[in-house]
Order: structure tokens, then C-alpha cells, then sequence
């Protein structure tokens, strides 16, 4: 069989390639995140050297170094702040964070709602894995009811969030979720948050083969990737209170869709002053 | 009269004014152009002022959820472009230290504000206190340097934060402000001067243009080891790490880049001390005992040296304006000529160690904890033991 080789790639241009090979594990889900993102950002029309890639601390959190882009790596959960100062200093700039669910929803919580809430012009894109991937398995804010990890002797007795509900509920103008094997769907909501103005907040869940399939008996990376497929339910007008996962329960579907799409006025300083100025 | 952006920025004249407006005053003054933080006594003041006049001159002013996102929202705001400053007291800062730490790393220039008062934890939010001295320096992970003034009256809290955003501009650092309660709530007069009589230190640039592969971008190219800054959105396409980094800016977590980063981010300060470091003399030259002070404390130190000096006495004053670095050299001199050191503080001994780390002589602190103004008297006192 002949040898199919490829000289190049559209998303080439859009990654580091001196810093490849990455670090995550083979099965991960957050290298195909990373691709629909650049697929976002080649199609979204606005200057490459206007994106910004901010992150926290994590596996999810290093995707921003393998980006072509101007990049920021901050402190674990503080991504948001950091951002949005950005975004309201030089509102030409695209900023969006791509960060995991610990750093996002567990030390970087309160950063989130507050976000949501203050509703700057910036793109949440929260890689949730149910653990803390690069410490190695522990326990998290989106670990599934009774699911195993490191730090979870009885199994996780602690209910875990329903990411989409909480950013609508603190006011998050368009919320998603996909999963990693969603690349076209999760390509679009990308681009839609791009072309929103305002806070955007988009789930996207992704095999950890080795810090949460492993230990909860998924198998591999394959078979955890096939359990999300098979019980993926596309539903945009789903409620937002059911979209909870439960990997016991075979009888609750995994909901996906782009839930929320409204339009509310953002933070930007700069057109308030302007608009105070002609009062 | 048409007012233009600088001029209503710069409060020119004289005025009577709050010790913490004027820490606002100096940064619209320097061109402060970005504001985050979060309300606590006794530094409310600053972001209440600049919450009124920033938007009025075309700059953002942002409340945050905490203090972790006021520091972190600083570092964004700085390498976006911005001069960016917050202001707070012990609780808050103790919050901040993650970031300060962030903001060395990044080599974000940036201005903190902590206005000081009675600690630990909660411990007197409207009463004075010197607690953090030993904070601003250690207060974050690891080895680093930092700038610290102390401003002991409301026209140097004005001039101090106008040299805060030029100094951090000039060696890429978090710079701080270290007010205390009696500064910020004392009312005096604080002459502000035209604006273009305001100094300005511009950041240094990239010498590259974007898309050149041979720019290094934290490559330190001069003998000062600052290397040049880029700003969100030029075309350089720059990663700033929060983990140890080489010259690219990528990843570089191993014995010898770490090294390498440390000593440089630690020497662009250590190595240009004398550049950076100031004080004020007052009847040394013939002085048997010196009484080293800072912020609101020097006020009484000054007092109790008059007094001594009044009672045949030879005493003087060395007033810290900065007080990291420390004044070593200065100590070490002043060491081979008087008898001892006093070193009254709001705290109980912090100053007073650094002072003993380079003296042989005798090093009498004189201390409360904080909560009320040091008297002139117990300095006094101290000076007379000193020349026992």
C-alpha cells in the first residue's frame, strides 16, 4: 500500500509546531478540542494575531502553548480575570480561555459566575474530563455520583455540577455542550461564541483514559470515547436542571446542544464612556 | 478652555487632600489607565476616587469578585497594554500574593497600593499597623525582587505612585506602595505639578518586528537584563508562562533554565540596587545614634530626633523612601560610625531584623502592634538607652 503523505495542513499555521509533541496521553480528548478551536479561528474571520489563548493550570490548560497565538498561561483558576482585563483593554482582541473543569469550576469557580455575570466579551471553552488529569485522578467539582478516583475513597458522594445550568444561571449569553468526538458541532458553537458578543461558556466533555477511565473500569480510551457516542443526545432546547451525567445510570442519556443563545448587554467600559459623553 | 486628556488627568495645583485620594491623584497623574480591585478599609478611598475620574479620561475601572482577580486581572491588563493599578490592605493583599508572584514571572509591570493596617488575619480594619514590611518582600513562593515605597505623607504618596508605575515600567516588576491607614486618612496639603512636569519612563519595546524568527522575547539583551515587552494583540505571538521558561517563552522545566530565569528576574533588581534605592538623610553626618524609620513612624522619628538633638543629644534620622531593596550599603557605612540603631515600627520587628542583618551595633526596635499612632516619646526614650 503506498505511503499517503501530507506536506501540509489549513490548521498548520495555527499551531507551535517546535513545541510539538504535546504532553497528553494517547486517547486524550483535548488534542481534537485543540483542533476544532483552530478550525474556529480560521474561520471566524478575524486576524489571527487578534486571538488570544488564556489558560489556567492543568492538561486542558496547556493547549494554549501548542497555539499560534498570543498565549498566556496564568495561575491555576485565575484564567478569567486575567482575560477579561484583556478583553476590556484592547477590545480587538478575541480572547478566549480554554482551560479544564478543575481549574475552571473548582479554584477558578467564583471567577466563573462573576464572569458570566459581568458578561465581558470573552469565550469560555471548559475541557471536563470528571478529574484533575494532570496530578493524576483526583476527585473533582464534575465527578460523576459514585464515580472512583484517587482521592475518593467512598466513591464521589459529592453532587456534582451541571456546567451548562450554572453559566446560563449566572448569565452566560450562549452555552454549549459537546463532546471531543463533536468536532464539526463543537467547531460551530466555537464559532458562534467568537461572533457573540459577551460571555460564552461551552462544555466540552473528553476522554481521560488514564485518570478516569482506567479507574472506573471504562477500558480505553476507545471504549470511554464510544460510552460518550452511545448515549449522546442532541437536544438544543433540552432542560437545563436535566442535563446531569450519571455513568451508573444507563437509562440517562448524555445531553448535547447549544442551549442558550440570548443577547444582554456586555461590560465594556470604553462604549459607556463614549455613550456617557453624548448624554 | 479646552481641557485635554492630560491636563484632566493632572489635578494641577495645590490642594488639601486625602492621603489615599492622593495615591489615586499620582496614578491618573502617571497615566494610569486601567483599575482593578476590590473594596477594604482603609484603602476604599482610592478606588471610590478613581472609580469617579478614570472613565472621565478615557480609562477602565473594574470591581472584582476578590483580590485573587484584582492581581490577576493587573497581569492581563499590563500585557495587554495597560498601566494597570489596584489598592487594598493586609487581607487583600495577603490574597494578592499569588499573582504578585504571576506578575514577576510574566515580568508584567504593574502598581499595588496597601494601605496598612493592625494584623494578622481580620485584626483592625480602620486602625494603622506596618504589618505587611516583611510581606511585600517574602509574601509570594520562591525567590524574587520587587520595588516597595513607603510614603510617610499624602504629597509623597502622590509623587511615590507616580515613580511606582515608572519603576515598574522600567525594570518590568510588580512595584508597591506601602501607605499605612495614618497616611491614608490624613488630610495635607499635596501640590500636584503641570502635567508635563510629571515624570514618564516609557516601557522598553522590541527592537524585532512581528514574525521575525530571530526575536527572543525573553531574552534579556542589555546589561540591565529587562528584556523588551509585547503587548496582546501586535503580532508577536508570545507565550507568557506562569511556568519556568526560556528565552522563547515556552516551557522549560529543568535544573538549568530555572536557574537561569531565577537569577536573572532576581538580579535586573539586585545588581541595579543602587539605581532604584532611596532615602532621606536628616542630622546623620555627626550622628551618634541613627533612628531608621519609614511612613507614617517617621513623622514621630523625626520629632524624637529633634528632641534628643535639643537635649544635646546626637541623633538622626534615616528615612527609608524605599524600603526593598533595603538600604544595605547605607547601613554597613552608617555601622562604622554611630553607637547604635533605633527602629520604631508599627509592627513588633520587622525593619528592625533587616537592620541587624547588617549591623554589629546594637539594633533597638521600638514596636506596638499597631492599632494607634507611634508617639514621639518611647523613640525618644530608645535614643536616650541607645546612648547609654
Amino acid at each position: 500500500m503506498a505511503e499517503i503523505q501530507v506536506e501540509s495542513h489549513p490548521i498548520d499555521a495555527l499551531f507551535r509546531k517546535d513545541r510539538l509533541p504535546h504532553i497528553w496521553c494517547p486517547g486524550c480528548g483535548i488534542g481534537p478540542i485543540a483542533h476544532a478551536y483552530a478550525l474556529a479561528i480560521l474561520e471566524s474571520g478575524i486576524p489571527q494575531d487578534k486571538h488570544v489563548c488564556v489558560s489556567g493550570i492543568g492538561c486542558s490548560a496547556r493547549a494554549e502553548g501548542y497555539m499560534n497565538l498570543d498565549t498566556y498561561h496564568t495561575t491555576h483558576g485565575r484564567a478569567l480575570p486575567f482575560a477579561t482585563a484583556m478583553a476590556l483593554v484592547n477590545p480587538e482582541l478575541e480572547v478566549t480561555v480554554l482551560s479544564g473543569d478543575g481549574d475552571l469550576i473548582a479554584i477558578g469557580g467564583n471567577h466563573l459566575i462573576h464572569a458570566a455575570r459581568r458578561n465581558v466579551d470573552i469565550n469560555a471553552i471548559c475541557v471536563n474530563n470528571f478529574n484533575y488529569g494532570m496530578t493524576g485522578g483526583q476527585v473533582g467539582p464534575t465527578t460523576p455520583p459514585g464515580a472512583r478516583a484517587t482521592t475518593a475513597p467512598y466513591g464521589n458522594y459529592e453532587q456534582p455540577f451541571i456546567l451548562p445550568y450554572l453559566a446560563a444561571a449566572a448569565g452566560a449569553v450562549f452555552v454549549a455542550r459537546w463532546t471531543s468526538l463533536h468536532v464539526r458541532q463543537l467547531k460551530d458553537a466555537i464559532l458562534r461564541a467568537m461572533q457573540k458578543k459577551g460571555f460564552t461558556f461551552i462544555e466540552v466533555l473528553a476522554p481521560c483514559p488514564v485518570g478516569f477511565g482506567s479507574p472506573n473500569d471504562i477500558g480505553d480510551a476507545i471504549e470511554e470515547t464510544w460510552l460518550y457516542r452511545e448515549r449522546c443526545v442532541v437536544d438544543h432546547n433540552a432542560s437545563l436542571q436535566s442535563l446531569e451525567i450519571d455513568l451508573r445510570r444507563k437509562d440517562v442519556p448524555f445531553v448535547m446542544g447549544n442551549f442558550v443563545d440570548i443577547e444582554r448587554p456586555t461590560f465594556d467600559p470604553l462604549v459607556m464612556m463614549k455613550e456617557k459623553g453624548r448624554e | 478652555m479646552i481641557v485635554t486628556p492630560r491636563e484632566a488627568r493632572v489635578l494641577t495645583g495645590s490642594h488639601f487632600m486625602l492621603g489615599d485620594h492622593a495615591c489615586a491623584e499620582g496614578a491618573l497623574a502617571a497615566g494610569c489607565t486601567f483599575f482593578a480591585g476590590y473594596p477594604i478599609t482603609p484603602s476604599t478611598e482610592i478606588a471610590e476616587r478613581l472609580a469617579a475620574r478614570l472613565p472621565a479620561v478615557g480609562a477602565i475601572f473594574v470591581q472584582m469578585e476578590d483580590e485573587l482577580a484584582s492581581m490577576a486581572a493587573l497581569v492581563g491588563a499590563s500585557l495587554a497594554g495597560a498601566r494597570a493599578m489596584t489598592a487594598t490592605s493586609g487581607p487583600g493583599f495577603s490574597l494578592m500574593q499569588e499573582n504578585i508572584g504571576l506578575a514577576v514571572m510574566m515580568e508584567a509591570p504593574c502598581v499595588v497600593v496597601d494601605v496598612q493596617r493592625g494584623s494578622p488575619s481580620t485584626g483592625l480594619p480602620t486602625l494603622a499597623g506596618q504589618s505587611d514590611m516583611m510581606q511585600v518582600k517574602w509574601g509570594s513562593h520562591g525567590d524574587y525582587e520587587i520595588v516597595a515605597y513607603a510614603p510617610s505623607s499624602p504629597q509623597e504618596a502622590f509623587d511615590l505612585v507616580v515613580k511606582a508605575f515608572n519603576t515598574a515600567d522600567r525594570w518590568r516588576i510588580p512595584v508597591f506602595v506601602m501607605a499605612d491607614e495614618l497616611i491614608g486618612h490624613m488630610t495635607e496639603r499635596v501640590v500636584i505639578p503641570p502635567a508635563d512636569q510629571i515624570p514618564r519612563v516609557e516601557r522598553k519595546r522590541p527592537r524585532h518586528k512581528p514574525g521575525d524568527p530571530s526575536f527572543l522575547p525573553f531574552l534579556a539583551e542589555n546589561e540591565d537584563l529587562v528584556p523588551p515587552i509585547v503587548h496582546a494583540g501586535e503580532g508577536y505571538r508570545v507565550n507568557f508562562d506562569s511556568l519556568t521558561h526560556d528565552e522563547r517563552g515556552y516551557p522549560a522545566t529543568a535544573a538549568a533554565p530555572h536557574d537561569r530565569l531565577v537569577r536573572r528576574l532576581v538580579n535586573k533588581i539586585r545588581l541595579h540596587a543602587d539605581q532604584i534605592i532611596e532615602y532621606e538623610e536628616a542630622l546623620l553626618d555627626d550622628a551618634e545614634v541613627a533612628v531608621l524609620a519609614y511612613g507614617s513612624t517617621a513623622r514621630s522619628a523625626r520629632r524624637a530626633v529633634i528632641e534628643a538633638r535639643e537635649q544635646g543629644i546626637r541623633a538622626g534620622l534615616l528615612r527609608l523612601i524605599t524600603v526593598w531593596p533595603f538600604p544595605e550599603n547605607k547601613i554597613r557605612e552608617l555601622n562604622n560610625r554611630v553607637k547604635a540603631f533605633v527602629v520604631p515600627e508599627l509592627n513588633l520587628g520587622q525593619m528592625s531584623r533587616e537592620t541587624e542583618r547588617f549591623s554589629s551595633r546594637p539594633v533597638i526596635g521600638v514596636n506596638h502592634a499597631g492599632g494607634a499612632m507611634m508617639a514621639p516619646a518611647p523613640i525618644l526614650d530608645a535614643i536616650r538607652e541607645a546612648t547609654k
